[in-house]
């Protein structure tokens, strides 16, 4: 009877080890997935032609997707320079005030804005800049990004920055350093692994934001480079163009979604290398 | 006759509501060593870090009366130059991580944005590392970076780096505590030497140590200086049963 029950729970320990590992199993499957039918679908498409050339009307063979790439990469830039020092010196406020009612209400704003739609930050957007200046632009899609960048950078400085020991900063202030040589001569370069990883990672998450772009940088059949004006991007031509009912439009919308793939992958690579680069031993 | 360098009057310090410190009065002679010693939790080192205004760096912390240099109030001063004038080394060696041994050394110069010529910069550190005994060790690495170095080389670096500043005072809290004994023999050697050119304040919670490196001793209990005499005369002949207590290890 006792070595019935015993064989039952080792048989029982078996099972649920055994579904640890189908699981483990099953969550690489969405991503192989993806990679496998996006690397097939879009690969054929994939070549310099397809960099370095605007899409075609329906009905030529050809074209490219040259406005969405230079699109994203100044949408992305601006949006970075507008969120990165905001989010730093954030991090370094919070960071410095561990306690405090404005700290408090910071860190509890931040955490809020993390947790809010893209879609909402999109609308937003669209009431408070598209609307007052006149027209879709770039620079209130960068905005709209913005937005979604800060709360991660300002987290993730203000971890990083935790992290370094007391002593160092007391090495400092005892040199005689003023509070802002000390932060920017010491705690940001020793700190700056844990802060640019923070910063590839929130330009890793708005890379595909499609939602607050449809308001607000609305997309261009043409290529431009003038932030005031609606301007293209990869996901806003995956979205607009893999719902269209044209084939050459769904695969250019496949050769996109590959892009961004690999950009994606890429600044995740770079990511850890730069963390390893960078890091200061302590 | 030994001129007075540092002098406290009826100084207190807390954080908060905790009294740490009470009532100091010492006066401190120029090119001595004085230690500073006591059990746990006496108020010793937020004694020492009241000198350099590093005290007030911690949220909640406050204190009154007055510390001259000099005859100067530190109190009136900007912190910034009272901590030029009052180098101090810590508990643990922290040598910036992010610098060379070089850098380490003129940090101070460095960091604070003080432009050096190149042959003034080579002088500072060779003088520096010499004073504390340690250019022979590192001088064929000096772009190497500091944490690179053992403890106790980190922490004689960390000496030269408040050298280098060119301090009249150099406050020390527990240097040797985080070393191994003949890393806090060198050290301590070292104290000897510096004392030519510095006025040298060590919190220890090492009594042999007091004896061994200090002029004057001064020894503090539950936040009041309770006897300050000369190191020899604490030692041996110590005024106040409290003192006679702990160095005869009745308490610690």
């Amino acid at each position: 009877m006792a070595v019935d029950n015993v064989r039952y729970r080792i048989g029982k320990s078996k099972g649920f080890r055994a579904l640890t590992f189908v699981f483990a199993i099953a969550c690489m499957v969405p991503l192989t997935a993806i990679l496998f039918f996006i690397i097939r679908a879009g690969i054929t498409r994939i070549n310099w032609h397809f960099l370095v050339n605007i899409p075609r009307p329906v009905g030529e063979k050809g074209g490219g997707i040259a406005n969405a790439l230079v699109g994203s990469v100044i949408i992305i830039a601006l949006a970075s320079v507008i969120a990165i020092p905001i989010g730093i010196l954030a991090g370094i406020y919070l960071s410095e005030n561990r306690t405090g009612r404005l700290a408090y209400w910071c860190r509890l704003a931040v955490d809020i804005l993390q947790g809010i739609p893209s879609i909402v930050i999109g609308i937003i957007a669209y009431f408070w800049l598209v609307k007052p200046l006149g027209g879709f632009s770039a620079l209130s899609g960068s905005a709209a990004l913005a937005i979604m960048m800060l709360p991660v950078i300002v987290r993730s400085t203000e971890e990083t920055l935790k992290m370094l020991p007391p002593s160092l900063k007391e090495a400092a202030f005892a040199l005689g350093m003023p509070f802002h040589r000390v932060v920017l001569k010491v705690i940001l370069p020793v700190g700056i692994s844990g802060i640019l990883s923070g910063i590839m990672l929130s330009i890793a998450r708005i890379t595909g934001e499609t939602a607050p772009l449809l308001f607000t940088a609305f997309g261009n059949p043409y290529l431009t480079a003038d932030i005031t004006a609606p301007m293209q991007s990869l996901p806003l031509l995956i979205f607009n163009y893999a719902t269209s009912p044209y084939n050459d439009w769904h695969d250019l919308a496949w050769g996109a979604s590959m892009i961004l793939l690999l950009w994606v992958l890429f600044l995740n690579i770079f990511t850890k290398l730069i963390s390893a680069k960078w890091k200061v031993q302590l | 006759m030994e001129s007075t360098i540092i002098k406290s009057r009826k100084f207190n310090a807390s954080f908060g509501a905790n009294h740490v410190v009470k009532n100091v009065n010492i006066d401190v002679p120029r090119n001595n060593v004085i230690a500073v010693m006591g059990p746990s939790g006496c108020g010793k080192t937020t004694f020492l870090r009241c000198i350099n205004r590093m005290h007030e760096l911690i949220p909640g912390a406050v204190c009154n009366g007055t510390i001259t240099i000099n005859d100067e109030d530190i109190y009136t001063m900007h912190p910034i130059f009272v901590r030029l004038k009052i180098g101090m080394v810590f508990q643990r060696p922290n040598p910036f991580p992010n610098l060379s041994i070089y850098d380490n050394v003129i940090a101070g110069y460095k960091l604070n944005g003080i432009k050096l010529a190149k042959a003034e910069k080579d002088r500072i550190v060779e003088t520096s590392l010499k004073r504390v005994a340690l250019w022979e060790e590192v001088k064929d690495s000096l772009l190497k970076k500091g944490t690179f170095l053992s403890g106790g080389q980190q922490q004689r670096l960390c000496i030269a780096r408040a050298v280098a500043m060119e301090p009249e005072v150099l406050l020390f809290d527990e240097p040797t505590s985080a070393l191994d004994p003949i890393s806090t023999a060198t050290v301590e050697d070292l104290f000897h030497e510096l004392k030519a050119n510095y006025t040298l304040i060590i919190v220890t919670h090492n009594m042999q140590q007091a004896a061994r490196v200090s002029d004057k001793t001064a020894f503090f209990y539950m936040g009041e200086l309770v006897e300050y005499d000369q190191t020899k005369t604490i030692f041996t002949n110590p005024k106040d049963d409290r003192t006679q207590n702990y160095i005869t290890g009745r308490f610690s």
